[in-house]
Order: C-alpha cells, then sequence, then structure tokens
C-alpha cells in the first residue's frame, strides 16, 4: 500500500498527513502539484491547508493543476482518495464530491476538537479489522474559516438516500453552519471522499486521539475494493 | 540650508544628530543618504534609548547556540538539533490598521525565526488593549485576532499560546507582541554576516513598492497622536501565500547549503538588511535599485531602500551557485535578483543603472547612531487613574464571578479558537489545557513548553519588582509542565525615553529583568524594545513581555491545570504571600496605587524545581499557577477545567498573616496551586488546603467564606466570547 499526498504551493498539512499514512502502516510520499504521473500510487490524500493561498476561492485554483488532473483519472478508474479541509474544496471544485463549502456561519476561522459520526452504509466496506461501523464516533479536530457545506435540499436529500454522508458533527457541535451537520461526504462508487475536519490531526495519543487513523483506514479499505 | 534641516527634522533625526553624519560623511548627505541615515539611526533600528540597559542582561549559558544579534536566539535542545524564538512588536501599525499590522507582526516574526534557517514550529502572541467597553479596543482586538489567525493560519504553523489584557492605558495605543519558535539542525542554521568580497547579494520574494514607506521605523519612533489615519498608507501589507512560498524556498536553499547567509527584510527594508548585513561581516554592499524588482516602474532609489514591503529575504550567494538559487525560487513560484555584490569597501555604496546614488561607510551608517543615557525620575504618585466598577462591599461570591468575567482573566476561547493551534503534528498541550503549551520535538526525542507573559499593572506599580514577577510567572508556568528553562526572550513596550518617567520605568524594568535571569540562571537570547508607546493621556503601562523556552525530557510525561480525579488532595506549594496591592481586585475597585512587595527570587526557584521534578515523576494531577484574580481564581480555572468542584479552607494562609481578602484574591509570584495523591503533595512539602470533588466550589476564609456552583464560574469566566459576539465589533 502506497499512498501519494498531494503538494501545492500554500499546503500546509501534507507532512501531517504523510506521517498519518505511515502510521496506518503504509508507505507514502508527497507528489508535487506539476506531477502528472501517479504511478505506483495506491491511495491518494488532498490535504489541508491554503494552496495557492486560496486566492479566488477556497481550492479554485488548486483544481487546474497537472497532479489534479492525474487524480480525477485516478478517481474515475476507482482509485481511492481522500481530502481534507482546503482538500475537501478542491475535490468539490473539481466536481470529484457534490456540493461546496461556504464561508463559516460565524465568518470566523475556528479551531475545536469536535466529535464525528462515522456513517458507514452496508454497501461501503469498513476497514479491514473493524466490523462494519454504522454510527461510531469519533473526536477530531476541525480548523477551517470556509466549512459549510451547502447542497441544494433535493441534492442532499439524494446523498442521504445513497448513502453519501460519510460523516457528521455530533448534535450540537456543528461548527460551521454546515447543512444538516454534515462534515464529509463521499463520491457515488465511495472511492472518493472528503471531510472537513483534520483526521491527520487525530493520529497520536500525544496529541489527543487516534481516531483519524480509521478514516485514512476507511479510505483504503473502499478503494482496494473497488 | 534652511529646506534641508527642515528635512532631517521631518525624518525624526536631531539637529545634533544631522551634524554627526555630516561630519562622519565629510559633507552633506543627499536624499538617499539621508532617508536611509534617518531610519537606521531611529529608535526601532538603533536601539539609542535602550542599547546601554541592555548590556546589563545575561546572555550566556551553556545551551546558547545564538545569543542576541543574530535574526533570532536559540538553544541547543539535543541531538543536533536548536530551538530559535523571538519576540517582537508590532505595535503602532496594529494601533493604526490593527488587521493588517497584527497579520505582518506574524509575518515579520516568522521570517526572523526562517533567516537562521529554522523551520517556524509555533507561534504565541501577547495583546493589550484599553477596557473592553471601548469601541474602539473591541475594534482594534477583533482586527488583531483575524490578523494573526488570517497569517498564521494560511501559513501553517500553530499558535499554541498567549494573553490578552484589558486595561485604560492602552486604549489609544494597543500592543501586538508576536513570538515565534523554530526548528533546526544546528549544523544547517546560518547567521546574517555577509562574507567573501565578490559574492552575490540575491533579493529573494515579493517585489518592492510603495507600501510601508517608513512604517515600523516612522510609525513605531514617535508617539501615537492625531493625523494617525493619515499614516495608514505606512502601514505594510502582509501575503501569507508570498511568506509561506518564500519560507520553504529559504529552507530549501539552506538544505542544500546554497547560502552564504541570510537575513530577512523588516523594518527599514533594504536599508536596514544590507547595512546589518555589511556590518555584521565587517565588508561593504554595492547595489543597483535597478536590478531591484518593482511593483511600480517609478519608484525613486530612496524609495526602493526604504520601502517595507513584505515577504523578501536578501542572501548572500557565491557567484557559482545563483544559478541554482533561482532554479530553487523558481521552483516555489517565488521571486529572486541578483541586486548586488560584496565589496572590500566597508562602504554601502547604492547605484542606479551603475551610476551612483548614494555612498556611505557601513560603520557611520549602522553603528554610528549616538547611544543615550535616560534621565529617569520616578514619579511621585500613581499616575494612570483609577476607575471603580465593583462595589467595595461586595460579597465574596459576586467579588469571584466578577474576577472571572473581567476581560483580562476571563477565557480567551474567543481568541484562540481562531487559530489553528494543531498543525504540525507537534502541540501536546493546547490553549488552557495547561500554564504552558507544550510541543514535542521527535527530532530530539524530548519536548519543550512555552510560555509568555507581562503584567503591565503590575509592573507600573513597581517596574523593578512587577518585571521580576513576569520572569517568575513564566517560570512558574514551565515548572508546571514539568519544564526546566532553557532560554528567555523580550520585547520592552514602554513609553518616551526622553520623558523622565517612562525612562525610569524601563530602567527599572530593564534591571528586574537582569536580577531575575541571572538568579534563576537563564540567559535572554534576544529581544526587541518598542518606545513611544504613548497616546494623548500618556504613556501605556510599562509593559515587558517576556517568552520563556523550556525543555521537557518525555511529552508524554506532563501535567495540566485542570483538576482530574474525584476525592484528590488540594495543596497550595511556594513561598506566596499574597496581597491586594497591583491586584485585579484592587483595579475593579479602583484603589491602585505605586508598591509592590519583591519576590524572593531564588525561593521561588527551588518551588519550580519542586513541581517540576514532581510532574516528571508524574506525582500530580494538576498544577496552576497562582496568578492573577488570586488563589479562589485559580481553584475555579482548575475547577472549571476538570468540570470538578473542590472544597478547601485557607486557614493555613490566614496563619501567614493573610486577611481572608488577601488570601482569597491577593496575587503576588510564588504560589502553585497542586492536586494529587495526599501522600504526594505531603511529601513535596505542599500545604494541604482540602480535596477535589462534588459540582461546587467550596471555600472557607473566615468571615469571607462561600460556594459557587462550578457551571456558575464557568459561565462567568466563558463570557467574554458573549460580550463579544453581542457587542459591535
Amino acid at each position: 500500500m502506497r499512498w501519494g499526498v498531494l503538494q501545492f504551493p500554500g499546503s500546509c498539512d501534507e507532512r501531517d498527513a504523510l506521517a498519518a499514512c505511515a502510521r496506518t502502516g503504509a508507505e507514502g510520499r508527497l507528489v508535487w502539484h506539476e506531477e502528472r504521473d501517479l504511478e505506483g500510487i495506491d491511495a491518494v490524500v488532498v490535504p489541508g491547508g491554503f494552496s495557492y493561498g486560496d486566492y479566488l476561492r477556497a481550492g479554485a485554483i488548486a483544481r487546474f493543476s497537472p497532479a489534479m488532473e492525474a487524480v480525477s483519472e485516478f478517481a474515475a478508474a476507482g482509485g481511492p482518495v481522500l481530502g481534507i479541509c482546503n482538500g475537501f474544496q478542491v475535490l468539490c471544485e473539481a466536481g470529484l464530491l457534490p456540493g461546496a463549502l461556504l464561508l463559516n456561519e460565524s465568518m470566523r476561522f475556528t479551531c475545536r476538537q469536535l466529535e464525528l459520526i462515522e456513517e458507514n452504509p452496508d454497501r461501503f466496506h469498513s476497514p479491514e479489522g473493524h466490523k462494519p461501523i454504522s454510527f461510531s464516533t469519533l473526536s477530531i479536530p476541525a480548523k477551517h474559516g470556509e466549512g459549510r457545506f451547502w447542497a441544494p435540499e433535493e441534492v442532499l436529500d439524494e446523498l442521504e438516500a445513497r448513502g453519501q454522508v460519510a460523516y457528521r458533527y455530533a448534535p450540537g457541535q456543528n461548527p460551521n453552519g454546515s447543512a444538516r451537520d454534515i462534515a464529509g461526504v463521499r463520491n457515488e462508487g465511495g472511492n472518493v471522499v472528503g471531510l472537513m475536519p483534520h483526521p491527520e490531526h487525530a493520529v497520536d495519543p500525544l496529541t489527543g486521539s487516534t481516531d483519524g487513523l480509521r478514516v485514512f483506514e476507511a479510505v483504503a479499505a473502499a478503494g482496494v475494493a473497488a | 540650508m534652511s529646506v534641508e534641516v527642515a528635512k532631517h527634522r521631518e525624518l525624526g533625526l536631531t539637529d545634533s544628530e544631522f551634524e554627526l553624519i555630516v561630519e562622519k560623511l565629510g559633507r552633506e548627505p543627499n536624499d538617499v543618504e539621508l532617508a536611509m541615515f534617518s531610519l537606521l539611526w531611529s529608535e526601532h533600528c538603533a536601539y539609542k534609548h535602550s542599547r546601554k540597559l541592555l548590556r546589563r542582561l545575561p546572555t550566556e549559558g551553556e545551551r546558547v547556540v545564538m545569543g542576541p544579534g543574530e535574526n533570532a536566539g536559540a538553544v541547543d535542545v539535543g541531538n543536533g538539533h536548536a530551538i530559535a524564538f523571538k519576540v517582537e512588536s508590532h505595535n503602532h501599525p496594529s494601533a493604526v490598521e490593527p488587521f493588517q499590522g497584527a497579520a505582518t507582526g506574524v509575518g515579520g516574526i516568522l521570517r526572523d525565526v526562517f533567516a537562521i534557517g529554522a523551520r517556524p514550529i509555533a507561534i504565541l502572541d501577547s495583546l493589550r488593549f484599553g477596557e473592553l467597553d471601548s469601541i474602539r479596543s473591541r475594534h482594534l482586538l477583533d482586527g488583531a485576532v483575524r490578523g494573526i489567525g488570517h497569517y498564521g493560519n494560511s501559513i501553517g504553523v500553530p499558535n499554541v499560546g498567549g494573553e490578552i489584557y484589558f486595561e485604560a492605558p492602552y486604549e489609544h495605543n494597543c500592543l501586538v507582541n508576536a513570538m515565534c519558535l523554530g526548528i533546526a539542525k544546528q549544523d544547517d542554521m546560518v547567521r546574517a554576516a555577509a562574507a567573501g568580497v565578490g559574492n552575490a547579494v540575491v533579493l529573494m520574494g515579493a517585489s518592492t513598492g510603495r507600501d510601508g514607506i517608513g512604517g515600523a521605523s516612522v510609525l513605531a519612533s514617535a508617539e501615537l497622536g492625531e493625523g494617525d489615519d493619515a499614516k495608514r498608507p505606512t502601514v505594510q501589507i502582509g501575503d501569507p501565500f508570498e511568506e509561506s512560498k518564500v519560507l520553504e524556498c529559504c529552507l530549501e536553499l539552506l538544505e542544500k547549503g546554497l547560502l552564504v547567509s541570510l537575513q530577512d527584510l523588516g523594518a527599514a527594508g533594504l536599508t536596514s538588511s544590507a547595512g546589518e548585513m555589511a556590518s555584521a561581516g565587517g565588508v561593504g554592499i554595492d547595489l543597483d535599485v535597478a536590478k531591484v524588482p518593482l511593483r511600480e516602474a517609478d519608484m525613486e532609489p530612496f524609495e526602493i531602500m526604504v520601502s517595507e514591503s513584505q515577504e523578501r529575504m536578501l542572501a548572500v550567494v557565491e557567484p557559482a551557485k545563483v544559478g541554482e538559487v533561482v532554479a530553487v525560487c523558481e521552483k516555489w513560484q517565488t521571486g529572486s535578483a541578483e541586486i548586488g555584490v560584496v565589496t572590500d569597501s566597508g562602504q554601502i555604496r547604492i547605484l542606479r543603472e551603475g551610476e551612483v546614488v548614494g555612498e556611505m561607510p557601513v560603520e557611520a551608517l549602522v553603528d554610528g547612531c549616538p547611544l543615550y543615557d535616560l534621565e529617569p525620575a520616578a514619579p511621585d504618585e500613581w499616575i494612570y487613574g483609577n476607575r471603580a466598577s465593583l462595589r467595595s462591599d461586595a460579597t465574596s461570591e459576586e467579588t469571584l464571578l466578577a474576577l472571572l468575567a473581567s476581560p483580562s482573566i476571563a477565557s480567551k476561547r474567543w481568541a484562540f479558537e481562531q487559530y489553528d493551534s494543531v498543525v504540525g503534528s507537534r502541540t501536546v498541550r493546547r490553549p488552557e489545557s495547561a500554564d504552558a503549551a507544550v510541543l514535542q520535538i521527535p527530532e530530539a526525542g524530548n519536548a519543550i513548553a512555552v510560555s509568555i507573559d507581562g503584567n503591565g499593572r503590575r509592573v507600573a506599580c513597581d517596574p523593578h519588582a512587577g518585571t521580576i514577577e513576569a520572569v517568575l510567572e513564566c517560570a512558574q508556568n514551565l515548572a508546571c509542565v514539568g519544564a526546566e528553562p532553557l532560554g528567555l526572550t523580550n520585547c520592552l513596550n514602554f513609553g518616551n525615553p526622553e520623558k523622565p518617567i517612562p525612562a525610569w520605568q524601563l530602567d527599572q524594568a530593564v534591571s528586574g529583568l537582569a536580577e531575575a535571569c541571572a538568579q534563576l540562571g537563564v540567559p535572554v537570547v534576544g529581544g526587541n524594545v518598542s518606545l513611544y508607546n504613548e497616546g494623548p493621556e500618556g504613556p501605556i503601562y510599562p509593559t515587558p513581555v517576556v517568552g520563556m523556552v523550556g525543555e521537557l525530557p518525555d511529552p508524554a510525561v506532563t501535567c495540566g491545570s485542570a483538576f482530574a480525579r474525584e476525592g484528590e488532595a488540594i495543596g497550595l506549594l511556594g513561598p506566596f504571600e499574597p496581597g491586594l496591592a497591583g491586584s485585579e481586585l484592587a483595579k475593579l475597585r479602583g484603589e491602585l496605587d505605586t508598591g509592590l512587595p519583591r519576590s524572593d527570587i531564588t525561593a521561588v526557584a527551588g518551588a519550580c524545581a519542586t513541581v517540576r521534578e514532581a510532574v516528571r515523576a508524574g506525582k500530580l494531577s494538576s498544577a496552576h499557577d497562582i496568578s492573577d484574580g488570586g488563589l479562589a481564581c485559580a481553584l475555579a480555572e482548575s475547577a472549571i477545567g476538570g468540570e470538578l468542584g473542590c472544597r478547601v479552607d485557607l486557614q493555613p494562609l490566614r496563619e501567614r498573616g493573610c486577611s481572608p481578602e488577601e488570601a482569597l484574591f491577593g496575587e503576588g509570584a510564588g504560589g502553585f496551586l497542586l492536586s494529587g495523591a495526599r501522600e504526594s503533595l505531603e511529601a513535596l512539602g505542599a500545604t494541604l488546603l482540602g480535596e477535589t470533588g462534588g459540582s461546587t466550589i467550596e471555600v472557607a476564609a473566615g468571615d469571607r467564606s462561600f460556594t459557587v456552583g462550578v457551571g456558575t464560574a464557568e459561565r462567568a469566566w466563558l463570557s467574554l466570547g458573549e460580550r463579544l459576539s453581542e457587542a459591535d465589533v
């Protein structure tokens, strides 16, 4: 298992994401934004940060990078892709995931440890070694200024009906006003997952929690199955 | 001639300074030279009113890797690695335009740290505003917090701690001090001294514009007053994306060994960075302003030399390596231009397309500014006024809730939740969970702790004793997480040093700083001085902000400030002799006056060592330094953090001669509030006060005994956010 973690100018969390991949027992390397070749990579992380300064709109420029072209093809072929925070925004901008991320309701950047509910319907595989985990709770930090998930009501209904809601904020913990407390979504195939909270910052008991490892494992498993 | 005289005065030089420049040049300076001299001879660059005082500070220590004079100080953290750190002010720019002022303050201190080859790993900030009921203060607070968050969050450096005080003397002159820590391999570190005649001088990063001309050096070296809005164009504009690219670019260049030396462009821009590099290396530098990439084509040579455009770095590079340097800059999509050469002339020469437009001896420009002696005089009385906001007959419960809700004591969650505190995967103790931030350092197999403190009100009461307390509070904070101090940085924020009272405050504070550091054995590895912090109503509280970095052997063995378990003993340790002088309660009652008891530094150091060793041995469940609001507030904070009540009796403090009120709300250095197993606390020699448990804070203190619910206390303590969101910020 070999992860590739994209690196854009302005990425912040790419080294942390790479270290998190290593903690799952896999190998990994950084993929420079100008690279077009994902040869030898089994799963991709589009990491957090402020790619290209988030100028114009969060994720709006990064989606046009050569590396993202490669990721689109990789995802279309069923390869597992995890977008975290800015990476989630990039995947939405690239049309790989539904919805959009708007400015937080508070109009402020918010950094907070919070509880996430993992929604893992039976048709999506769960990580090896775990029972099918429906509705288990993960403690993971969120930190963003533009993380309010939004989609038209009918799209939200469809996402819920198809089991595409991957993570929700626990009741009362929605930090940004996201529609229906949605913190993360998956594509129809289940191989592309994006979420605003940062699982790569929840992989070490010393820094607060190891629940984030399960997010990486779940994506890897979904991709292997696809 | 009369026009010329007006010009140097306009630029902040005195007549005698101007005459000295003429003497050193052997002629009158032209416009380019005068602009450059005026900046390097400003207080901000030349430290002309503080340099003599700063010689008192102890700067030597076994673990010191880089001391004062470099872009940042650094201490040895083991395994060939060093922790670089420094605190710097951006007060006047923030008072004029808080968002950009604070943002570029963070940008500047980050550059200081990566300029020596260290990757920034943490930011802390120390902020001061006027009282929260002032619209202006809320506006400045909101802007500064947004600015700090904007820059630090965007660049991926966690903000792990800090402090905010609200006091009327900061109403017209807020303080924005930012501290940055970085980690470096000692072998990869680089100094700022230019070297190697014939080597190229390369300007990297953003292009140069008219923004910030005279910003830090002009704004920062005079009092604020009427017409400050007109100074807004002198405030620099930050671009954290550019800084992020420049940061990665510089670290890659250093890792590849492509740079001889590196310096950031801060106050006074190219003038100070080139001048200081040449001075430190004992060489000359020729710069051609025509080669500087510009935002506006028609900039004059003097404008190019003094521009304070952000996100720029100056490097000295061997000619054969210039091509490789340019290639790395291109990879990171940031600028690079070879703009000059190192010479053996001992002169700074400014050229435009080969034609000399300015030529000055480095020695005169950088080190020639006269240093002044202060003319200090102690004030006869309390000069800052008093404003009562709490009735003197308030009950103990009312008093505690008023103190917890007082903006300077209340939780700063509203602010620090706007900062990314976790990026980098090092943050073991986040804001509010312990007295100091703790960061793991896997590179050295250990951890560091860092704290920033400086209660200006207490320094105003007695600048010498108050400054000692600021250092002791840092040391106590580090002890609470099990860390031993390695080094200290400081930012001295004071009023106009040409006036007797601020001069006296500065003189006394530096003495206190020197005394505390010497007795604790903590070297001062760097710092910054910010003078002329005055508004129409007088000087700010004298505010030495102290940042201390310590080491702990195992990141897994540290301690928080919250009560952890029901039924554990609560104890008091240390030479704590609380008094109401200079306390938060004295402020709320409008009873502030001069005078503060002197701390016993050696006794506090002993208590710190006891607590540190107990934490490292895993003997404590919580450790909290007793600070603003006294023991009652410390108890409430530990209870709120642990969602766990307590029952204590303060009789032991009364036996030390304290009144009930002093025991509850009195302040002073040296007190630790601990919880843990009874036998552990007894073994440490702690005075047992009671035990944890229940959902109320129950305190027996003679006729001032009280009981208050933990939830009630928490609501008061968390009220800052509500007050700010209700207000029209």
